[in-house]
């Protein structure tokens, strides 16, 4: 068993696109539910998911519909993790964002618009790593997988 | 993007009837926020009791729809689910809007 720690996995293929993340997100809740994560776990992995997947539509794929996504579930006691892969072009400096809290404390017009999907997937996630290799983009997003009370 | 505006006295509660501001609706949530508040009371209230899960693009979609209301109108929020709730408390955007516990609440203080 080379990962002990995780007592389930598995993989859900989508595409590039807001329609199509967003009927992956509602299947991939569903089998979050059928294997008893519970309802704050499921809420933050829904999050943290749909801005690295909104990321990914937008970014790596710039908006051009249609390119393959793939996402590894492993449930394991106290952690879950979720490994995002694309083949769309690569983080800018294969450096993640550090997702800084934005000023909120200014006029109406300049009020921030964006800019929020780091600082939420910084704020949900204990660890975050990414790699680049010929095949495409692998993001790991590690949370905290909070038991039944 | 199904909102639905109705007039209380001063204030126009625009109700959300659907479970998601996301990124696939953001761009329509704004126009349709547009056509709803463009004309009617200065003071706004934003129903989200049916909302159950937003994004960065949701939340940036119903800053934008504040921004294009201009500095004589406000934007407040009512009956925020918690998922919705979390979410503009770890962007600190719940320090920009007046959020209510519910409708009614919203009513009130606009009458007062």
């Amino acid at each position: 068993m080379t990962h002990a720690r995780f007592s389930h996995q598995f993989t859900m293929s989508s595409l590039a696109s807001n329609e199509e993340v967003r009927i992956l997100l509602r299947r991939l809740r569903e089998r979050l539910q059928e294997f008893g994560v519970t309802e704050p776990t499921c809420a933050s992995a829904e999050t943290v998911l749909a801005e690295a997947l909104n990321n990914i539509t937008e970014h790596a794929y710039a908006d051009q519909q249609g390119g393959p996504i793939e996402v590894n579930t492993e449930i394991g006691m106290g952690k879950i993790r979720f490994t995002l892969c694309d083949r769309g072009m690569p983080i800018p400096g294969a450096r993640l964002p550090r997702g800084k809290p934005q000023d909120t404390q200014v006029p109406l017009d300049e009020l921030p618009e964006g800019g929020f999907g780091w600082l939420l997937i910084r704020d949900l996630t204990s660890s975050v790593t990414y790699d680049r290799d010929e095949d495409g983009n692998r993001l790991t997003l590690t949370l905290p997988n909070v038991s039944a009370a | 993007m199904d909102l639905q505006s109705t007039t209380h006295g001063t204030t126009n509660i625009v109700s959300v009837n659907a479970e998601r501001i996301d990124a696939s609706v953001a761009i329509q949530f704004k126009d349709a926020m547009r056509a709803l508040t463009e004309e009617g009371p200065d003071h706004v209230v934003l129903d989200l009791g049916l909302v159950k899960f937003i994004d960065s693009s949701g939340l940036g979609a119903i800053v934008a729809a504040m921004k294009q209301m201009g500095k004589d109108r406000t934007l407040d929020l009512a009956a925020l689910t918690p998922d919705v709730d979390k979410v503009f408390r770890l962007t600190r955007m719940d320090s920009v809007f007046a959020i209510h516990g519910d409708v009614d609440g919203a009513k009130t203080r606009a009458a007062g």
